[in-house]
This record gives C-alpha cells, sequence and structure tokens, in this order.
C-alpha cells in the first residue's frame, strides 16, 4: 500500500460531482482511469487530501454525430475509442493515433479526458485533438464553458480548467476534418511516451493543389505546437520537397525541446522534421486518394 | 455517493474467479494487493508498481487491466479473474499447457500478467495475427525469455483454435 491516505468520494451523479468539487477546491483530486494518476499517487510525487472518483458518472462514456460534432464523453475509455467503427468512420486520424498511448491494457482503462487534463506535452489525445481544432466542454456548478483546444494547454501537465471544474466533453467540428491525415510518432520501444509525435491533416484540389491543413507537432515543446504558418506555405501549391522543407523550418523556427534523458534538442529537432515530412506526405497522398 | 474517509475502512464485495469475496479496506489499499494479502492470492504478482511492467494484469469485467493502477474500492461489484481461474477441474488451461510446451517462461515472474492479457486476446471476434500478438505483448517485461517462446505458445493456441 504505497499512495498517502485519502478521504474517497464516489459521487453517481454530474451534480453530486460538481458539488463535491465546489467544496473541496485545490484539495480535491479526480480520478477516471487513473492510468497516469495513480503512479503519481504510488510513488507519493502528489498526496491529495480527497480522491473524487468519477468512474460512476457511466453517463459521460458516450461517443456520437449529432449537431455536426463528432461528441465524445470525457469518461470513455481509449480503447472503447480505438475500436469505435463511428471514429474510424469520421475521425481516421484519431484511430490511427490511438494505438501509440501506452499499452492495450492501460487504454482499456485510461479515458480520454483524463489524458486531455494531465496535458502531457509528449501524450498523442491532445496532439490529435490539436490538429483537428476540437473543442472541450468544462462544466461546474455555476456555469457551462467550451474552450477551444489551443486554448486549453497552458504548459508543462497544466490545463486551463479550474479545480471546481470538470470536463465532460469533447466535441471535433465535423468540419474540421479533414480527407487527408497522418499520425506519425518515434518511441524508442512501442508503449513509451514519444520523443516526437506529429498529427497532419491536408486538403487538395482536382489539380493536387492543397486548398486547406494543419499540422500539429508534440514533444518539442511544453504544448502542442499548431504550425499554422508552415501550413500556409503549401496553401495553393503542389508539395515539394523543397517546399516541404521551407514550411517545416518556419514550423520549428520557434520550438524549443529540451534535452532530457531520451533525447537531446538537436535530436529531437531533427526528429520532428523527419517525421512532420512523412506526416505531410502520407496526408497529402491520402487527400488525393479521398478527394 | 459513497464516501470513506481516511481513517475508515470500506467494504468491498468482489467476484474473483467465480467465488465472492467480501473484505473492508482502506481506500488506498491497490487492487494488487487486496488480491495477494486480503484474498491469498498470490498468483498475481507485483513488480515495478507503476504500471509498466504488466505483471500485475488481471481481468476485471472481462478487461485486462493493471490491478496496481486501480483500487480496491474502485473494483466493489466486479466480477474479477487472476491467474488462479484459469485452470479448470484440475486441468490447466490450453495458454498454460502452450507455455510449458513451447519454453515461453523460465523464472515465471510475468508470466501470470501476460496470460491475462493473452485470454482477453483469444476471445476477440478474429484471430489474432503474429503482430498483433507482439503488440499486446509490448504490455508485458519478460527479462528472461526473449518473447519468442511466448510469441510461439500464444500463437499455438491461436492456431489451435481457427482450426
Amino acid at each position: 500500500m504505497k499512495p498517502a491516505p485519502f478521504d474517497y468520494y464516489r459521487p453517481s451523479t454530474l451534480e453530486e460531482t460538481l458539488q463535491l468539487l465546489t467544496e473541496f477546491e485545490e484539495e480535491a483530486k479526480i480520478i477516471a482511469g487513473g492510468q497516469s494518476f495513480i503512479p503519481i499517487l504510488n510513488m507519493r510525487l502528489s498526496e491529495p487530501g480527497v480522491l473524487v472518483d468519477i468512474n460512476q458518472l457511466s453517463d459521460l462514456e458516450y461517443i456520437t454525430v449529432e449537431d455536426g460534432y463528432l461528441k465524445i464523453g470525457a469518461l470513455t475509455r481509449q480503447r472503447t475509442l480505438e475500436l469505435s467503427s463511428l471514429v474510424q468512420q469520421h475521425v481516421p486520424l484519431l484511430s490511427e493515433a490511438l494505438p501509440f498511448i501506452g499499452h492495450l491494457q492501460t487504454r482499456n482503462r485510461g479515458t480520454v479526458g483524463g489524458s486531455l487534463v494531465h496535458a502531457d506535452p509528449s501524450a498523442e489525445i491532445p496532439l490529435a485533438l490539436s490538429v483537428l481544432n476540437a473543442e472541450v466542454v468544462l462544466r461546474s456548478t455555476e456555469e457551462i464553458r467550451t474552450v477551444e483546444i489551443g486554448d486549453f494547454f497552458l504548459t508543462y501537465l497544466t490545463a486551463n480548467i479550474l479545480p471546481h471544474e470538470l470536463l465532460t466533453e469533447i466535441r471535433i467540428p465535423s468540419a474540421n476534418i479533414l480527407p487527408g491525415y497522418a499520425f506519425v510518432e518515434f518511441s524508442r520501444r512501442h508503449g513509451d511516451f514519444a520523443i516526437v509525435a506529429v498529427a497532419s491533416q491536408l486538403a487538395a484540389d482536382q489539380d493536387g493543389r492543397i486548398h486547406s491543413g494543419r499540422l500539429a507537432l508534440g514533444g518539442i515543446d511544453a504544448v502542442p505546437v499548431v504550425a499554422d504558418d508552415a501550413i500556409n506555405i503549401l496553401i495553393g501549391r503542389q508539395p515539394t520537397d523543397e517546399l516541404i522543407n521551407q514550411a517545416l523550418e518556419l514550423a520549428l523556427e520557434d520550438a524549443d525541446p529540451d534535452d532530457d534523458l531520451h533525447a537531446s534538442r538537436e535530436y529531437r529537432l531533427q526528429l520532428a522534421r523527419v517525421l512532420a515530412k512523412r506526416a505531410l506526405l502520407t496526408a497529402y497522398e491520402r487527400a488525393l486518394k479521398r478527394r | 455517493m459513497d464516501k470513506v474517509l481516511r481513517d475508515e475502512k470500506m467494504v468491498v464485495r468482489v467476484s474473483i474467479n467465480g467465488t465472492v469475496v467480501e473484505d473492508t479496506v482502506e481506500p488506498r489499499k491497490l487492487l494488487s494487493d487486496f488480491l495477494r494479502e486480503n484474498c491469498g492470492l498470490t498468483g498475481t504478482h507485483v513488480g515495478c508498481e507503476h504500471g509498466v511492467c504488466g505483471a500485475c494484469t488481471v481481468r476485471v469485467n472481462g478487461k485486462a487491466i493493471r490491478s496496481c493502477l486501480m483500487f480496491a474500492v474502485q473494483a466493489d461489484g466486479s466480477e474479477i479473474v487472476t491467474v488462479e481461474g484459469l485452470a479448470a477441474e484440475g486441468r490447466m488451461h490450453p495458454l498454460q499447457q502452450a507455455f510449458s510446451e513451447c519454453h515461453a517462461l523460465q523464472c515465471g515472474f510475468c508470466t501470470p500478467g501476460i496470460l491475462m492479457s493473452s485470454v482477453e486476446l483469444l476471445e476477440q471476434a478474429h484471430v489474432p495475427d503474429r503482430h498483433e500478438i507482439i503488440e499486446m505483448l509490448s504490455g508485458h517485461l519478460c527479462r528472461c525469455t526473449g518473447y519468442k517462446g511466448i510469441v510461439d505458445a500464444i500463437e499455438k493456441v491461436v492456431g489451435d483454435k481457427s482450426q
């Protein structure tokens, strides 16, 4: 038994949950899948006084398409999302990203919402949702607010969510889903944290010219880096090697990766160039096929 | 709503390998420790205690999960299968038989966890290929075998099943 002692609350409704968060504020931590959080507790890196277990809130486990959005309940397990035919059909980019997360055994329990609020800069779901320009819904007893994913990640392991708020839903606007997509990642072993991961989306016209796109890179900064300037260089043109290199120089201009145990700063930047090129070319090929 | 203060204990009632077990535990007690200490089921091994090694994998409501990344109180009301639940009527599960035949274990520390993940893989609708088996095994560390025997053993059972 390793975690420090805590008071355990297991609410059965959303209202009870939000009331507990309002009552305890910073003292409480929410536990959902726990696949990142329980290791932190086991190693006593965190010793919260109160744990609010939201696993009974089965109303927050769903995947639906409605009102021009693909909506994912925050408590949806990563493995459920990975196997969902609705996701494979509507957002194949997500289906491609999911198998990179941890292992099958942790995806069985880990949740989509948990991965977002944990805000690990190399995590796959935050990166995929960044390239899809998704929105998250945050609820408290007082209000419901919707935050664009670009405003959600603040820095390492820190998201734009208040202690009395609960992330309840992820919304991907259908209009943001482009026909060409790719998710590529490099890690030392399968299931390890990504050293660098890249997600890309592209759409091309009849002549093979790119008419819209997005590119996001993970593992090179404190939050996922969305490189809109780089994509702008490609708009209206067919991607050549030279053009892509030029775009990627711009994409990585402000990137500020750390040296750490796993890779040096230079290695990460070089890896980002290689993987981003691969992602753009794959997304482009798929865009041509599905135009 | 359930509420247990830190110095209190909570009643946990679970079905383990078909037998209903009830005990009281502190909320911070991990499922892995509950299985070993409260239930005496020491087949579930505890390695890293932070979700990396896979030795403590058991099945909760049919899903292979890390029992060191779940509190016993969270398993309340669920159906758990541990490695002790695989053999039936004194006869080894086909996977256990295949592990023995293919030399898929040496020290055996990682084996219970690998068996529990493999059983879930076998119950899938489609027949898993070698790549899928290897991907599933990426969630388990084995320092003895080099994995070849393990993959062979699982493939053998998959092959027997698909015939």
